[in-house]
C-alpha cells in the first residue's frame, strides 16, 4: 500500500503560484462592478402603502406653522423632507428641493434635533423650500416614519398614504424620479 | 476632553506606525541598519497608544458623553452600564478602533517577546504589521473618526439596536475581532518570511501560537455567535448561511488549515510555500469578511453595520494589502526552497488531505457568498442558502472526517494503513451499528444520517491517539488535539440530531390550553405585561412538564423597546440533558388566542458544547506549546551561559 510516492510540497515556479492573485483580482473586479453599478438600493420600506403614522410636531420656527400628520391628507400629494442643519448631505440636496418647490411641489419639513438659530441660519444660507416645518427634537417622529437617518424624503399622496421613501440626499439625477413618484401619487 | 485625548492618541499611534514601517524597511538595508534598533520599542508604544484611545472611547460611552457623536448615535443614558460599555464597540467606528487596538497590541507583544527568528525577518514582520495598521488608522481618522463631536449636544442618545442589547453582544464581536486580528500577525510573519526567504521550523514555531490563539478566539466567537442567533432571533435555527456568518466561517476554515500546515512545517519542515500562502489567505479572509459586512454589498440580517462609502475604503485597503501580499508571494514563493518530502500515506499526507478539503470548503463558502453578486452583475437577483451549502459542504466534510479519524494515528513521513487498521475496527463497528439502528428507525434524510453515524465513529476514533500512551506524560498539545477532534464529533452529533429529530409546533391557544410537543406538555397559564429598564414586554406564563417530571414555568417574551422603538422576541429555553425546549411567544390573534411556536430539539446543545470543546482543545495545545517553547528558551540560555563560563 505504501509505495514510495514522494509527494512534493506545492512547489512554485509554475503558473499555479499566480493563481491566488488571479482569483483575488477576479474578486476585486466583481466587487467593483457591484459597487459601481447604480445598485438597487431601493430598500422597500414596510411603511410604503400605509398611512402616515399620527403625529403633531410644534413649529420649529416661530413664524412658520408646525407639522401635523393631518396636514398631509388634504387631497394633494406632498413631499416630506426630514433634514437638519447639522447634516451635510442636506446642504447638497438643498438646490434640488428649491427646484422642486419652484415647480410647485408642496414640501413639508421635519427638522431633527435642531435649534431655532441654527435652523434659521441653515435656511438663510441654503434656501427655504418648506411650507411648514415641524420640530422633531427627540427624533421620535423620524423613527416612527421608519427613517433612520437624515436626509430622507417621503412622497405622500393626497390621502396621507406613504408612496415612496427616498433614503439619502436627492441628487440632481433623482429629481425626475421624485417627480414621477409625485405624478403617480396624484392619480 | 477625554475624547480629544483619545483622538490625539490615535493620531500619535498612526504616526508611530508610519515610523515603524519606515524604520523597519530601512533597517533591512545596509545603510539604514542604525534604525533597526528603534523598531521594537516603537511597535510597543504604538500598541499602548491605540489601547489608550480605546480606553478613552469606553470612558465616553460609560459616562454617556452625548457631545460625542458616536455616543449620541449609539447609546442612551438609560441603558444599563454593561450595555453602555458594550455599545463602544457595537457600532462601526468603535469596532474599527477595537480592530486597530488589537492589531497594535498584538504587534507590540510580538516585538516584546519574539526572539527566535532572525532579526531581519523580525524587522520585515514588524514593518509588515505597521503597513497593515497604517491603512486601518487612516480609515479611522479619515472616514470614521470615533471621537467626532456633535454640536449642539442632544439631550438624549439614539439608543442601540435592541437586538444587540444582549450580553452575547458584549463578548461575541470582540471575540471574533481578536481572532480576525490575531491572524494579522500570521500575515505579517508570512510577509516577513517572504521578504527574507527564511521559512523553516523556527518560523513555524514563532507563528504557531498566534495562529492557535486567533483560531481559539474564532472558534469561540463563532460558537457564541451561533448561539446568540439561535436564542435571540427567535427563529429556532442556529446557522443561516448568512453572509455575515460566512464572513466569520471563512477565516476560521483558513485558520484551521493553517493551524495544521504550520504544524507540519514545525515538525517536518515541509509545506513551506503552502503555509506561507495560507498565512496570507487567512488574514485576507478576515479582511474580505469585514469588507463584505461593512460595505453592505450583500444584504443580510446583520445589516446594522452597513455603509457603502466605507466599503469602498476597505476595498482599497484590501486591494493594496491582499493584492500586494499575493504578488509578493507569486514573486518570491518560487525561490523559497522546497521542503522535506513525504509519502502519500503518512501524517503529512493526511494533513495535506485535510488542508485540501478545508480549502475546498472555503472555496465553496466563498463562492456561495459571492454568487449573488455574480448573478447581480448578470442582471438576476438570487440568494444562496442551505440547499447549496449543505450538500456541497458535505461533499468535502465527509471525506475529511474519515481522514480525521485515521490521520492522527499515522506516523510522520511514511506509514501503512495496515499498521493502524486494527485500531479502527471498533469505530467502524460503531458506525455500522449506528447506521443499522437509524435504518430501522427510518425517516432520517441522508446528511443527518451520515452526520450521526460518522459522529459516533469519530468520537471513539478521536480518543485513540491516547491509547498506548502514559496519560500523565502525554504532552498537552496531544491532549488538545484529542479534545478538539472529540469536540468536532460532539458538535457534529448535535447538528445532525437537531436536523434529524427536531419537532416543531405552531399553535394558537387560549389561556388554560395544553399542547404537546415531543415529550413535553405545554400549558399556557396566561400572558402578562412586564417592564424592564428600557423596554416593556408581554410575557407568556408557560407551565411545561417533561414526561412525568414536575412542571416548570418558562416565560417567553415579546419585547418592545422604545429607544429606538423596535420589537424583539425573547425566546425561552429549557435545557435537559438530552435536548432543549424552545418557546417563542407570537402575536395575539383576533379571537384572543395567543400564537406559540414550540420546538423540541434533541441534543441541540451539543453543537455549542462541541464548539467549546474544540476551542478548549486549542487552549490546551496553546498552553502546551508555549510551555515547551519557554522550556527550550530557558535551556538554550543555560547552555549559552555554561559555554560562556567554560570559555573563560
Amino acid at each position: 500500500m505504501s509505495e514510495e510516492t514522494p509527494t512534493t510540497t506545492r512547489k512554485g515556479g509554475g503558473w499555479a503560484i499566480w493563481l491566488p492573485l488571479a482569483l483575488f483580482a477576479a474578486f476585486v473586479a466583481l466587487v467593483l462592478i457591484g459597487l459601481l453599478r447604480p445598485a438597487d438600493r431601493n430598500v422597500e420600506s414596510t411603511l410604503i402603502g400605509k398611512p402616515v403614522p399620527e403625529f403633531q410636531l410644534p413649529p420649529a420656527l416661530p413664524a412658520r406653522p408646525g407639522l401635523d400628520s393631518r396636514d398631509l391628507a388634504n387631497g394633494k400629494p406632498h413631499l416630506v423632507n426630514i433634514f437638519a442643519s447639522w447634516c451635510l448631505p442636506c446642504r447638497v440636496e438643498a438646490p434640488q428641493l428649491a427646484a422642486l418647490a419652484e415647480a410647485g411641489v408642496p414640501i413639508e419639513g421635519i427638522s431633527v434635533r435642531d435649534t431655532t438659530e441654527a435652523l434659521q441660519r441653515f435656511l438663510d444660507e441654503h434656501g427655504d423650500p418648506f411650507q411648514r416645518i415641524g420640530a422633531d427634537d427627540d427624533g421620535k417622529v423620524q423613527l416612527s416614519l421608519g427613517s433612520s437617518g437624515v436626509p430622507e424624503t417621503y412622497v405622500i399622496d393626497g390621502k396621507g398614504v406613504i408612496r415612496y421613501q427616498h433614503i439619502g440626499e436627492i441628487r440632481p439625477e433623482h429629481v425626475p424620479l421624485i417627480l414621477d413618484k409625485l405624478r403617480e401619487a396624484s392619480r | 476632553m477625554i475624547a480629544e485625548l483619545g483622538l490625539a492618541a490615535l493620531w500619535l499611534a498612526a504616526a508611530l506606525a508610519a515610523l515603524q514601517l519606515v524604520s523597519g524597511a530601512l533597517g533591512l538595508t545596509p545603510k539604514g541598519a542604525a534604525l533597526a534598533g528603534i523598531v521594537r520599542p516603537v511597535a510597543v508604544v504604538q500598541g499602548l497608544l491605540a489601547l489608550t484611545a480605546f480606553i478613552c472611547l469606553i470612558y465616553v460611552f460609560a459616562v454617556t458623553d452625548l457631545s460625542v457623536k458616536l455616543v449620541a448615535m449609539n447609546s442612551h443614558s438609560m441603558k444599563p452600564l454593561v450595555f453602555k460599555i458594550a455599545g463602544a464597540w457595537g457600532n462601526h467606528e468603535g469596532s474599527m478602533l477595537l480592530w486597530v487596538t488589537v492589531m497594535g497590541m498584538a504587534g507590540g507583544v510580538v516585538a516584546l517577546i519574539e526572539r527566535r527568528l532572525p532579526e531581519r525577518t523580525m524587522l520585515a514582520t514588524l514593518a509588515g504589521q505597521a503597513f497593515v495598521s497604517i491603512g486601518f488608522y487612516a480609515f479611522l481618522l479619515i472616514a470614521s473618526n470615533p471621537f467626532e463631536r456633535l454640536s449642539p449636544t442632544p439631550v438624549e442618545g439614539n439608543g442601540l439596536n435592541p437586538l444587540l442589547q444582549d450580553l452575547g453582544l458584549a463578548f461575541h464581536p470582540p471575540t471574533l475581532y481578536l481572532g480576525y486580528v490575531g491572524l494579522s500577525v500570521a500575515f505579517s510573519f508570512a510577509i516577513g518570511a517572504l521578504v527574507t526567504r527564511e521559512v523553516g521550523p523556527a518560523f513555524a514555531r514563532a507563528m504557531r501560537p498566534w495562529v492557535l490563539a486567533a483560531w481559539i478566539f474564532l472558534t469561540a466567537g463563532i460558537a457564541a455567535g451561533s448561539y446568540w442567533a439561535y436564542y435571540e432571533l427567535g427563529w429556532g435555527g442556529w446557522w443561516f448561511w448568512d453572509p455575515v456568518e460566512n464572513a466569520s466561517l471563512m477565516p476560521w476554515l483558513a485558520a484551521t488549515a493553517l493551524l495544521h500546515s504550520v504544524s507540519v512545517l514545525a515538525a517536518r519542515n515541509a509545506l513551506r510555500a503552502w503555509t506561507i500562502m495560507l498565512g496570507v489567505v487567512a488574514f485576507s479572509m478576515s479582511m474580505v469578511g469585514t469588507f463584505l459586512v461593512r460595505s453592505g454589498i450583500l444584504t443580510s440580517v446583520h445589516a446594522f453595520a452597513v455603509d457603502p462609502e466605507r466599503g469602498s475604503f476597505i476595498l482599497v485597503l484590501l486591494a493594496i494589502y491582499i493584492g500586494g501580499a499575493l504578488t509578493l508571494f507569486a514573486l518570491r514563493a518560487g525561490t523559497v526552497t522546497e521542503g522535506e518530502r513525504f509519502a502519500l500515506v503518512s501524517r503529512e499526507g493526511a494533513l495535506v488531505f485535510n488542508n485540501v478539503m478545508l480549502s475546498a470548503i472555503l472555496g465553496i463558502v466563498l463562492f456561495g457568498t459571492l454568487y449573488p453578486l455574480v448573478a447581480e452583475a448578470m442582471g438576476a437577483k438570487v440568494s444562496v442558502g442551505p440547499p447549496y451549502f449543505n450538500p456541497m459542504g458535505a461533499l468535502f466534510v465527509v471525506p475529511m472526517l474519515v481522514v480525521l479519524a485515521v490521520g492522527p494515528l499515522l506516523r510522520w513521513r511514511n506509514d501503512r494503513f495496515g499498521r493502524v487498521g486494527g485500531r479502527l475496527v471498533i469505530p467502524a463497528m460503531l458506525v455500522a451499528a449506528g447506521a443499522m439502528a437509524l435504518l430501522v428507525m427510518g425517516g432520517v434524510s441522508l446528511l443527518p444520517f451520515l452526520g450521526l453515524v460518522l459522529a459516533v465513529g469519530l468520537a471513539w476514533a478521536s480518543l485513540l491517539p491516547l491509547r498506548e500512551r502514559k496519560l500523565r506524560r502525554t504532552p498537552l498539545a496531544v491532549w488538545g488535539m484529542v479534545m478538539a477532534h472529540f469536540g468536532v464529533a460532539v458538535s457534529l452529533f448535535g447538528m445532525s440530531s437537531e436536523s434529524a429529530f427536531s419537532i416543531e409546533k405552531l399553535v394558537a391557544v387560549n389561556a388554560g390550553d395544553t399542547t404537546e410537543v415531543g415529550p413535553w406538555l405545554v400549558r399556557l397559564d396566561g400572558v402578562e405585561p412586564v417592564a424592564g429598564p428600557n423596554w416593556t414586554a408581554l410575557e407568556a406564563q408557560l407551565k411545561v412538564r417533561y414526561k412525568d417530571a414536575d412542571p416548570v414555568m418558562v416565560r417567553p417574551q415579546s419585547r418592545s423597546f422604545w429607544t429606538p422603538p423596535q420589537q424583539t422576541s425573547e425566546s425561552a429555553l429549557l435545557t435537559r440533558w438530552n435536548g432543549q425546549l424552545y418557546a417563542v411567544l407570537g402575536g395575539e390573534g383576533e379571537d384572543g388566542r395567543w400564537q406559540l411556536r414550540l420546538w423540541w430539539k434533541p441534543f441541540v446543545t451539543l453543537i455549542w458544547i462541541g464548539g467549546l470543546l474544540i476551542a478548549f482543545g486549542g487552549v490546551l495545545a496553546l498552553i502546551g506549546r508555549v510551555k515547551s517553547d519557554l522550556r527550550r528558551i530557558i535551556a538554550r540560555d543555560r547552555t549559552a551561559d555554561r559555554r560562556e563560563s567554560q570559555g573563560r
